[in-house]
């Protein structure tokens, strides 16, 4: 039994300790907005925030987050418009939009580190979220616009 | 030459005779127990302290098991000892022990019964504390909920598991005796050698051992390997690039995480979240002053600044297109986490440069926290590593040996892909259930 909070809410879960958290997230509490994509940490769709940092849920087990506050894409903002939420809607980033929850949580993870990244750490940092689409170039513009958007207070 | 033959017979006899009466100690009667009425609640709440200080509960609590009641498997050279039961049950703890019999445990290492304790029970630490803290303990363990838990049977194999012989490793690396302040010492620093020379026992993981498991004399600090985890030296021989200061200490072991040495794994856990954190702040930064002059800090404060630039400018090199595979690997699994850029090193980005999983001259403690993770409950306060299990032996010393190369000035680690397969064949845990 690992009891921790999920979007502000407690849970108890019976899994087993190295259940993976992205199991438990989407098969046990039945939040899908959280993807699975390759299953080892080398793809970013499954990012959430753990304690306020962006982790991998498909190579997090159940057991390391007890007690630790887990957000997915459905709780990061309680109206769905956290500024990284909504310049990715201004600039129309998503394509087929599977990794786009996994992006959205690594880019919000990286303006609380970096409020105006350059370049050089938005590619830094998001390296690890591919996108068979190829709209990294729509997502390094949305970054910078959810960048002015918290710097600006239109929260 | 027939004559001699009685005579030996009878040396070994005096001999046997001999050591027996040096190995014996008398049992301590029993005694009703106190109950919990007997104890001031301020001695209790001081013990409470000191017995979280101590980490007691880590080595006798069983997974999963009642808190105090025994059944941890320490794993030694020798073989699987199980820790006993300390909560006041009469027939399988310390109940009927008097403080008078609970003392001498502290300071001699002998059970009330008269039998020489193993010395996995740091007694060699704990003898350095005053009857004063002794008492405390005393009040705070005889007021836990008794719990029946019979002690379960060491495996360590025959002549070993004789007690009496403990006697004789006594003799030759047990230094009884309360501790002794420094008089050209600080208070602070005083306060501190007591807390991690005593009841901390820091010595008992960081100082490396001699083949009968005593404390290498002189070399306190020197670093070990225990539960397949590298101890670090903690003297200046510790080959953190930015040496650990009094602030940096106070950091990681007030809070698990440091500006410039990572955050605490693996026992250290435990030691910072559940057993420092019972301490006052005072007492935390007493540690750190003593620990800051153990690593010889204030001498060396001048390396830092040339290694924070070092590991800045080496967080450039997976900037832009790369097309080597390892430094792709990094880019792809490590940087999102670990890449610091122009705003210098934030501690919830720990720069690998800095740490001293990279640096140290066995890569264990690298290869076990990308295998294993790092828990939400070990490290900086509520968020973890998880766990690159998934890659295989041959990517995991890609990067150990990329990390090693990039951002050290070590020389490489060899065999890396055959000791990860190792860790990973060794699993998480030391701890086996059986």
């Amino acid at each position: 039994m690992t009891h921790f909070t999920i979007n502000g809410r407690a849970v108890s879960v019976e899994a087993e300790a190295d259940t993976p958290l992205l199991w438990v997230i989407r098969d046990d509490i039945g939040l899908t907005g959280t993807k699975f994509g390759c299953g080892i940490g080398l793809c970013g769709a499954c990012t959430v925030h753990v304690g306020g940092r962006a982790t991998r849920s498909c190579i997090t087990p159940v057991s390391a987050v007890a007690d630790a506050e887990v957000t997915t894409i459905e709780g990061l903002d309680p109206a769905g418009a956290h500024p990284v939420q909504r310049a990715w809607l201004a600039l129309q980033v998503p394509q087929c939009g599977y990794c786009q929850s996994g992006q959205i949580m690594q880019a919000a993870a990286l303006l609380k580190d970096f409020p105006a990244p350059s370049d050089q750490d938005i590619d830094a940092v998001m390296a690890g979220n591919l996108c068979r689409c190829m709209t990294y170039v729509r997502i390094r513009a949305a970054i910078k616009r959810a960048a002015e958007l918290t710097r600006s207070g239109k929260t | 030459m027939r004559k001699r033959v009685p005579l030996i017979l009878l040396i070994s006899v005096l001999t046997v005779v001999g050591f027996a009466v040096f190995a014996w100690r008398p049992a301590i009667s029993e005694v009703a127990p106190p109950g919990k009425s007997a104890f001031a609640p301020e001695l209790i709440a001081q013990g409470e302290v000191l017995a979280g200080a101590g980490y007691c509960a880590e080595c006798h609590t069983a997974r999963g098991g009642a808190p105090y009641a025994g059944g941890y498997a320490l794993q030694t050279p020798f073989g699987a000892l199980y820790s006993t039961n300390i909560t006041p049950d009469v027939k399988t703890g310390i109940g009927a022990w008097p403080e008078a019999a609970f003392r001498r445990a502290m300071h001699e290492g002998v059970a009330r019964d008269g039998s020489h304790l193993f010395p996995a029970f740091p007694f060699d630490h704990f003898t350095k504390l005053t009857d004063a803290d002794v008492a405390a303990l005393y009040a705070y363990f005889m007021t836990r909920n008794p719990v029946s838990a019979p002690a379960r049977k060491n495996g360590i194999p025959f002549p070993l598991n004789i007690r009496a012989l403990q006697a004789g490793w006594k003799l030759l690396f047990f230094h009884p005796g309360r501790f002794v302040a420094g008089p050209d010492r600080s208070a602070d620093w005083n306060r501190g050698a007591y807390l991690a020379e005593g009841i901390s026992h820091c010595g008992a993981c960081h100082t490396p051992r001699n083949v009968l498991g005593a404390e290498k004399p002189g070399q306190s600090f020197a670093g070990a390997m225990i539960d397949n985890w590298v101890a670090p030296a903690l003297t200046k021989d510790n080959p953190s690039p930015v040496p650990w200061s009094e602030d940096e200490l106070f950091a990681y072991l007030r809070h698990g995480v440091s500006h410039y040495h990572g955050t605490s794994f693996a026992s250290m856990g435990p030691v910072v979240h559940d057993g420092l954190q019972k301490l006052s702040d005072d007492d935390v930064r007493a540690i750190a002053v003593y620990f800051a002059g153990v690593a010889e800090a204030a001498g060396r404060a001048a390396q830092a600044e040339p290694a924070v630039q070092r590991a800045l400018a080496t967080d450039q090199l997976n900037v832009g297109l790369h097309y080597e595979a390892d430094n792709r690997l990094y880019a792809a699994a490590c940087a999102s986490c670990h890449y610091n850029g122009a705003n210098g090193p934030n501690p919830l980005r720990p720069d690998l440069a800095f740490n001293s999983a990279v640096n140290l001259d066995d890569p264990a403690n690298l290869i076990r926290v990308m295998l294993f993770g790092i828990d939400a409950k070990q490290g900086a306060p509520g968020v973890l590593m998880p766990a690159f299990s998934g890659f295989t032996d041959a990517d995991l010393s890609y990067l150990a040996a990329y990390l090693r190369a990039t951002r050290t000035t070590k020389g490489p680690w060899p065999d890396l892909a055959q000791k990860v397969a190792a860790e990973r064949a060794q699993g998480k845990r030391q701890e086996s259930s059986e």
